[in-house]
């Protein structure tokens, strides 16, 4: 036991280290309503696990302790115990009700996330492409590539998709991810509490330059967002056909704003192809479907 | 030179298979094989090695090459790991450049997965059910030997293309459309789905080759609860094995066509539909991760009886959790991809079913402690990978839970989270219960322990470096790094916890290293066991007849009448209750299947065909497909598989072995 007192230094070391990481643990600090829930999810499933995890290592400490095979051990050998049924089934009947504490929570919150609390949020047509990430705000008619800037205290819907491999939709800050899949379109909502600067990025490798889709994201006051939008539609030049064209060759490229985008390049109820000649399967903005 | 040359070296070695890293693997192998031919011809060994080994169809033999080829896999996959941790053990290093990271991961996996866990399960497999079971050979010993060869050529296969053509590098799971040919140009995905096609053949033939051998060869008097829980394990396994693969199949050579054939099944343009192919995966990928525990389950319930020298506590609710686990294992593999936009419907049953099968995990973790409660504990190498198994195992466990947690999964997905959850379950889980059953079988395998303080050293280094390799990764994880980034900039927080996580690593391979010294010391300086019951505390039949066991297993087969047969017979006979040798009148004559050359030939000709299929050159690859069915035409007119071994032979045997009674 002594050694292991020996060790309480290098413990409190190593969780000095920790918290110093922990400034950086963006799962840790979420800055909007959805990445708050599903940390206290993570919480709540974290103390719930560690009343097991502690259970099970003390028991199997105090086992290997007391039953080792040495001269003199006092402890009971009894060779032929075959088991104990009143222990047997608690061991299925505890962990299942530790595991309810869990569960209820993780459906209620499953089944709320899915909705997004505003009738009209601001919509974001997000596409993955090789290796960069575009995004169209058919609402102000603008469009970025991998820059995002989206209106503070309240919620805001992406459509994801992608006319390039797979890859996932990610503000680490904000909340959790989504997949960009050719063929589908996915829902994601998500809300920054206050104006601030995150960073997003693919949690899903879509080949060589894949490290290299890091986006940038700015919450900013509505008032800032209605000004930058217009901004944007009076300076920026307009996304043409070519233009797109050039996005979708395998290349990394900065940040781009565009004054305006055809209308062809996300999939929409009349629109059911992408460029390359993907068809869409319109699951969740095909009124047959809802 | 005649003009198909340069198109030949263009095709077979271009560009991306000369750089440092592949040349010098080139030298390696091509050195390394001239070193065993050299050896082979030296030393007059190849009439050996073609009789004794290449065309053996015995179980225990097989075994051991599964061990063999394993063993080596296990290197190359460690090599590709110490290769990915260099490379991030700082930002923007660039130790391989990214192209050379995305192959070195996919092949990291693909091989840890496929050709080194599978073929470590199937060398126990092969090595302990049969004497455990109190059998002569498993049901199909030809078509056993099929399985094994078809393995070793599609590992051949997988490994050659790290020198010619390139190496596939869509990470192990192989999500289309980036394997689609418009993404994708090298040959290296076409090595992936065609070995891995390969290798699932060998594996369906194993799983229904254990099923039968199981259920219909056992020993008179096993009933299913007198069996010993690694051929309960193994039947569970098995199971899974024969309803996991066919989807797994369908997944890979839909994928094929659409690269070979033109086929849009999981394209991006005319109407493929890539999520069909993810579901594909994951309902054989989730029943696989089962597939690769479960006997390493079988093995802690071994090893934990046998060095607490007690019962193994709560038998009926150990076969019930485990059974309850192959079962739910096929109602999980939703929670693989919750951000797939399946809706909260589906997301929250997938992870209600994945909560529940951490009940029955939970179980059998009780009752292993439960077991050494009352128990006489010795700390032999097998019983502290055990030992080390609980506090790896439970927390890797319990992270899976929190993965379950549908919204929480909305941020772990393809985070640096999973990465330690699946390292901690599969190391702490599968490999520390392999290498246990490893230590723990080698002397029935070769006649003499481990040594032992090598063994200890091994296992401090291994299991050690293993925390500080794979619990950063979790925080890394929160820190939103996400997998499969070959290199990250600075200003995110994240070297610290990857220098850690690189040095671990480097630990965990010093561990490897001991681990294979140790093989090499012992063939030459440990003691040969005369006893058979090389740890003096065995249970179960294997235990009971010599080691090495002779080709055919049991001179007489035992009628078992209790669960740990051999512990109640060694109490018996000492009291004198029962004779301690068999009689020479019990001896009987004894069918041994005879060797055949089919398999390996079946295995090269499946390799020329799937070689011609991986560069679309048909000829080859018809080629190899007519050998396929030559060689099977050729063997249906094969009646006469099995040679008499007469019981005067026998007798002799066994009296050589010291086993014949008077």
């Amino acid at each position: 036991m002594r050694t292991w007192a020996k060790r309480i230094p290098l413990a409190l070391l190593l969780m000095a280290v920790l918290a110093g990481c922990g400034q950086h643990a963006v799962m840790l600090n979420p800055a909007g309503p959805v990445g708050r829930t599903e940390l206290n999810l993570m919480v709540l499933a974290s103390v719930a696990m560690a009343i097991v995890i502690l259970f099970v290592l003390v028991l199997a400490t105090v086992a290997v302790v007391r039953f080792r095979d040495k001269k003199g051990n006092r402890a009971p050998y009894t060779p032929q115990v075959e088991g104990h049924k009143v222990l047997e089934v608690l061991w299925f009947i505890i962990p299942a009700l530790i595991l309810t504490v869990i569960a209820v929570p993780t459906v209620k919150d499953t089944f709320a996330l899915a909705k997004v609390p505003a009738k009209n949020p601001l919509v974001v047509d997000v596409t993955s492409l090789d290796w960069k990430w575009l995004f169209e705000y058919p609402g102000q008619k603008v469009a970025t590539v991998n820059h995002l800037v989206i209106p503070a205290g309240q919620p805001v819907l992406f459509k994801i998709t992608s006319d390039a491999p797979m890859n996932t939709f990610w503000i680490p800050q904000l909340g959790g991810m989504e997949y960009a899949m050719p063929g589908r379109v996915l829902p994601l909502w998500l809300e920054s509490y206050k104006p601030g600067v995150y960073w997003g990025h693919s949690g899903q490798f879509s080949g060589r330059e894949f490290e290299k889709m890091f986006f940038s994201v700015r919450a900013v006051t509505p008032a800032a967002f209605s000004s930058w939008a217009a901004h944007l539609r009076k300076t920026a030049p307009p996304m043409t056909v070519a233009d797109y064209h050039r996005l979708l060759q395998f290349t990394t490229v900065g940040h781009l704003s565009y004054s305006k985008y055809p209308a062809f390049t996300f999939p929409s109820v009349t629109h059911g192809f992408t460029l390359k000649g993907g068809m869409y399967l319109l699951m969740h903005n095909n009124p047959a479907h809802d | 030179m005649p003009s198909f040359v340069p198109y030949l070296i263009h095709t077979l070695f271009p560009p991306w298979v000369r750089r440092p890293t592949e040349i010098g693997a080139e030298i390696m192998m091509v050195a390394g094989g001239a070193f065993i031919v050299y050896w082979l011809l030296k030393y007059k060994k190849l009439q050996w090695l073609w009789n004794e080994w290449l065309t053996t169809v015995d179980h225990k033999k097989i075994g051991i090459m599964y061990l063999v080829a394993a063993i080596i896999m296990l290197a190359r996959g460690g090599l590709d790991a110490l290769m990915l941790r260099t490379n991030l053990a700082m930002p923007t290093l660039h130790f391989i450049n990214a192209s050379e990271y995305n192959e070195v991961f996919t092949t990291h996996g693909t091989i840890m997965v496929f050709f080194m866990g599978m073929p470590l399960i199937f060398a126990l497999f092969n090595v302990v059910v049969p004497l455990q079971i109190g059998s002569r050979d498993v049901a199909f010993p030809r078509l056993n030997a099929i399985s094994f060869w078809l393995f070793a050529f599609a590992a051949a296969l997988f490994n050659l293309s790290f020198v010619v053509g390139g190496s596939p590098n869509a990470g192990w799971t192989a999500y289309p459309p980036l394997t689609e040919l418009a993404f994708n140009h090298t040959v290296g995905e076409n090595y992936y789905f065609i070995s891995l096609l390969m290798t699932g053949i060998g594996t369906t033939i194993t799983g229904i080759n254990f099923l039968v051998t199981i259920l219909r060869m056992r020993a008179p008097g096993m009933t299913f609860m007198k069996m010993p829980l690694f051929t309960w394990a193994t039947l569970n396994t098995s199971a899974l094995i024969l309803f996991a693969f066919p989807p797994f199949t369908i997944a890979l050579l839909e994928s094929l066509l659409d690269r070979v054939a033109g086929t849009s099944f999981f394209t991006l343009s005319h109407g493929g539909m890539p999520m069909m192919y993810v579901n594909l995966f994951w309902l054989f990928g989730h029943p696989e991760v089962y597939i690769l525990v479960l006997p390493a389950f079988g093995v802690f319930s071994e090893v934990v009886a046998t060095f607490s020298r007690k019962k193994l506590f709560g038998y009926p609710s150990m076969v019930l959790s485990m059974t309850a686990i192959m079962v739910l294992a096929y109602g999980t593999w939703v929670h693989h991809f919750f951000t797939m936009g399946a809706g909260p419907a589906v997301n929250v049953f997938f992870g209600l079913s994945t909560m529940l099968i951490a009940i029955p995990t939970g179980v059998k973790v009780f009752n292993w402690i439960l077991t050494m409660w009352g128990g006489r504990l010795t700390f032999t190498t097998p019983m502290l990978y055990f030992l080390a198994m609980i506090p790896t195992f439970v927390i890797g466990g319990a992270t899976g839970v929190m993965l379950g947690a549908v919204p929480a999964d909305y941020q772990f997905h393809n985070s640096y989270f999973v990465i330690a959850h699946f390292h901690q379950v599969l190391i702490g889980g599968t490999v520390f219960g392999l290498l246990a059953g490893v230590y723990y079988w080698w002397p029935k395998m070769f006649g003499y322990k481990l040594n032992d303080r090598q063994g200890k050293w091994a296992f401090w280094l291994f299991a050690g470096g293993f925390w500080p390799t794979f619990i950063p990764q979790y925080w890394l994880g929160l820190e939103g790094m996400t997998r499969r980034m070959y290199t990250y900039p600075f200003g995110l927080g994240w070297h610290t916890l990857n220098v850690i996580s690189t040095i671990g690593g480097f630990i965990m391979g010093a561990g490897f290293l001991v681990l294979a010294s140790n093989v090499l010391y012992s063939r030459r300086h440990q003691e040969r066991d005369e006893t058979g019951d090389a740890w003096g505390n065995g249970r179960t039949l294997e235990w009971s007849i010599p080691s090495p066991a002779p080709e055919y297993n049991f001179a007489v087969i035992p009628v078992v009448d209790e669960r740990d047969w051999w512990w109640a017979e060694k109490e018996r006979r000492q009291s004198g209750e029962r004779p301690a040798l068999p009689r020479p009148e019990d001896i009987r004559p004894i069918a041994i299947p005879k060797n055949t050359p089919v398999p390996i030939l079946l295995g090269a000709a499946f390799f020329l065909g799937a070689f011609g299929l991986v560069f679309t050159w048909w000829y080859i690859a018809l080629a190899g497909l007519a050998g396929v069915f030559g060689l099977l035409i050729y063997s249906w007119f094969q009646y006469d598989h099995y040679r008499i071994l007469s019981a005067g032979e026998v007798r002799e045997s066994e009296e050589l072995l010291g086993r014949l009674g008077a």
